[in-house]
C-alpha cells in the first residue's frame, strides 16, 4: 500500500518494544477510545537512563509505528534527551507520515513526556535536575545501542 | 493467495460487459448527437441500453436517464423533487440517518437554503420502522428519500411498504439502490417507487457510469447545463461504451442472481457464524434482512484500520468504519446511528463477497480475522484494561 512508508510499515507489522514493564519507573498514557487512539508509554530509568521502554498501542498503523519508533529512539539514552523528543523526530525516522496522521506522532511525544512525568512525580526529581545531560554519554549509548541490534 | 472482499466498494468489471463495451472504445467512436452514421450507431447502442435496463427494473425507457454514476443520480434526484415541492410551497423531506453522503450532503445543502429535513432513527438492526416514517410525514413533505440497502451494513429496507404510503399520500419517493440493483430483485413499478438511483461497478459493470429512473410526470431538474442529450435532463456527450457494458452487466446479473444470491447468501451466513465465534464481537445490522454478500462486525479492544492493513498483508482486501479510514475524526455515521458508541465503531471490519467467493476463501477470512484481531488484542490498553476488569465490556 502506497498509503504509508516501509518503514511505517516495518514498524506497524514488527513492532518493537511491544508489552509491558510490571515495575516500571514511569508510566503514560494519553489519548482516549472515543477519538481512536491510545498510547501507553512504560519506562525503566537508571542512573538518569531510560534503560527499558515498552508501549501498548489501540490505534491505527501510524500509531503503532509511531509508537515502536519512538520507543527505539529513547531506548538507551539519557533523561534529558529523551524529554526534548519532538514528535517531528519520530516521524522522520519514519520517512514521514501524511499529514492527517502527524496527530499519531504527536500522540508518541505526550505519551513519553506522560510517562516522564509520572517519573518525576514518583521519584521527586525535577526535569530542571535532568535537563543538563551529558551529550558525549548520549552518543555513546547510542553507538552502544546500534551494535545490539 | 488473494481474497477480494470489498464489492460493496466495488466490483470487478464482468469479461461480457467488456466485450460489449470494446467496438465503442474503438471503432465505433460516433457522437449519439451526430447525425452521421457514426453518430448514428452509437445513438443505437445507447437506446438499446435504455431498453434493457428500463425492462430489467419494470420501467419504461424514456423513464431511464443516464448519469455519471449513483452519487450524481443521488443529487439530481433529490434537488428535482427539492425544486418541485419549492414550487407548490412544500420544504420537508423525510430520510434516514443511514443514509450515503451523496444523499446526506444534499440534504444539508438543501436545510441551508430553508428545508426541513427529518431522519429516521434505524434502529439497531438498521432497519426503519414503516409507522415512524408514516408519523413523519407532513402535508409539508415533498420527498422521501430512502435506500434500497446500506452500503455499510447492507441492511435491507421496506422499500415496497414505503413506496404504497408515499402513492397515496401523493408525496415522491427516490431509493438510492446503489447496492442493491444487480443483486437483489428491482421492480420499480410493484415497489411504487418515483425515483430510483444506480451505478455500474456496483454490479460489475464500469465505473463512472449510472443512471436515474424517474418515473412518467416526475419532474426532473438539469445539474448539468448544455446540449439536449437524455431529452434535455442530462447535458453532455454520453459515456456510449460505459452505458452499454453498464446494461451488459446488469443483464447478466439479472439473470445470474437466481443462483447467485442464495449461494451468496449461504457463504455470507457461513462467515457470519465464523466470526461471531470471536469474544467480544457483533453483527452490524440485522441477521437477515440483508444483502447476500454483507458481513460487517465490530471487535472490541482494536481499532479498524491496523485490522484492514494486517488483513490486506495476508492477501484480503475489506474495509472499515474506523474514523482513520473515513478521514475524519468521528467513524463511520452508519455504525453510530445504530448505536454503536465510539470506541466499538472504530474497531469495525465490513467483508463484502462476490459471486467469484469460495467457501474455502469464507473460512481463510475467518483464520485470518481470529489471528489479527487476537494479534492487536496482545498490545492494545483498551483490551488489557477490559480484560482485567478496569473497564467494562461493550459488547
Amino acid at each position: 500500500m502506497a498509503l504509508y512508508s516501509e518503514k511505517v510499515m516495518d514498524h506497524f507489522r514488527n513492532p518493537r518494544n511491544v508489552g509491558v514493564i510490571e515495575d516500571a519507573d514511569g508510566v503514560g498514557q494519553v489519548g482516549n477510545a472515543k477519538c481512536g487512539d491510545i498510547m501507553k508509554m512504560y519506562l525503566k530509568i537508571e542512573n538518569d537512563v531510560v534503560t527499558d521502554v515498552k508501549f501498548e498501542t489501540f490505534g491505527c498503523g501510524s500509531a503503532i509505528a509511531s509508537s515502536s519508533m519512538a520507543t527505539e529512539l529513547i531506548k538507551g539514552k539519557p533523561v534529558s534527551e529523551v524529554m526534548r523528543l519532538t514528535n517531528k523526530a519520530v516521524a522522520e525516522a519514519l520517512d514521514g507520515l501524511p499529514d492527517y496522521k502527524m496527530h499519531c506522532s504527536v500522540l508518541a511525544e505526550e505519551a513519553i513526556k506522560a510517562a516522564l512525568d509520572d517519573y518525576y512525580a514518583k521519584t521527586g526529581r525535577t526535569p530542571e535536575q535532568d535537563a543538563t545531560g551529558d551529550p558525549a554519554k548520549a552518543d555513546g549509548d547510542e553507538e552502544q545501542k546500534g551494535g545490539e541490534e | 493467495m488473494k481474497i477480494y472482499a470489498d464489492n460493496a466498494a466495488t466490483t470487478k468489471l464482468s469479461a461480457n460487459a467488456l466485450r460489449a463495451m470494446m467496438p465503442y472504445l474503438e471503432e465505433q467512436y460516433g457522437n449519439p448527437s451526430s447525425l452521421n452514421s457514426e453518430g448514428q450507431r452509437a445513438k443505437e447502442a445507447i437506446e438499446g441500453a435504455r431498453e434493457k435496463i428500463a425492462s430489467l427494473i419494470g420501467a419504461y425507457p424514456r423513464e431511464i436517464t443516464f448519469t455519471s454514476g449513483g452519487s450524481e443520480a443521488d443529487n439530481q434526484a433529490i434537488l428535482s423533487a427539492a425544486r418541485a415541492g419549492e414550487k407548490a410551497g412544500k420544504k420537508h423531506i423525510v430520510s434516514t440517518a443511514i443514509e450515503h453522503h451523496a444523499v446526506l450532503h444534499t440534504l444539508k445543502k438543501l436545510e441551508k437554503e430553508g428545508f426541513s429535513v427529518t431522519l429516521l432513527d434505524p434502529h439497531e438492526n438498521g432497519i426503519v420502522r414503516v409507522p415512524e416514517l408514516e408519523a413523519a410525514l407532513t402535508p409539508d413533505t415533498c420527498l422521501v428519500t430512502v435506500m434500497t440497502a446500506n452500503n455499510e451494513i447492507g441492511t435491507v429496507q421496506p422499500i415496497r411498504e414505503i413506496g404504497e404510503i408515499c402513492r397515496a399520500k401523493k408525496i415522491p419517493f427516490h431509493t438510492d439502490a446503489v447496492q442493491a440493483v444487480g443483486h437483489l430483485p428491482i421492480d420499480v413499478g410493484a415497489d411504487r417507487v418515483d425515483m430510483l438511483s444506480a451505478s455500474a461497478h456496483k454490479f460489475h459493470g464500469p465505473k463512472g457510469t449510472g443512471f436515474l429512473y424517474a418515473r412518467r410526470g416526475i419532474p426532473l431538474t438539469n445539474l448539468i447545463e448544455g446540449g439536449a442529450q437524455e431529452r434535455g435532463r442530462r447535458a453532455g456527450t454520453e459515456n456510449v461504451a460505459g452505458i452499454v457494458g453498464m446494461a451488459a452487466a446488469l443483464e447478466e446479473s439479472a439473470a445470474r442472481m437466481p443462483e447467485v444470491a442464495p449461494r451468496l447468501a449461504e457463504l455470507r451466513d457461513r462467515l457470519i457464524r465464523g466470526l461471531s465465534e470471536i469474544p467480544h464481537s457483533v453483527l452490524n445490522g440485522d441477521p437477515v434482512k440483508r444483502l447476500p454478500g454483507n458481513v460487517n462486525f465490530c471487535f472490541e479492544g482494536i481499532e479498524g484500520e491496523s485490522l484492514l492493513l494486517l488483513l490486506d498483508d495476508r492477501g484480503i482486501s475489506a474495509s472499515s468504519g474506523s474514523a482513520c479510514t473515513s478521514g475524519s475524526l468521528d467513524p463511520s455515521h452508519v455504525l453510530l446511528a445504530i448505536g454503536r458508541v465510539h470506541d466499538v465503531a472504530h474497531g469495525s471490519l465490513r467483508l463484502t463477497l462476490g459471486e467469484d467467493t469460495t467457501t474455502a476463501e469464507v473460512d481463510a477470512i475467518v483464520t485470518a480475522v481470529k489471528e489479527v484481531v487476537a494479534h492487536l488484542r496482545g498490545f492494545s490498553p483498551v483490551w488489557r484494561d477490559l480484560a482485567e476488569g478496569k473497564s467494562k465490556f461493550i459488547l
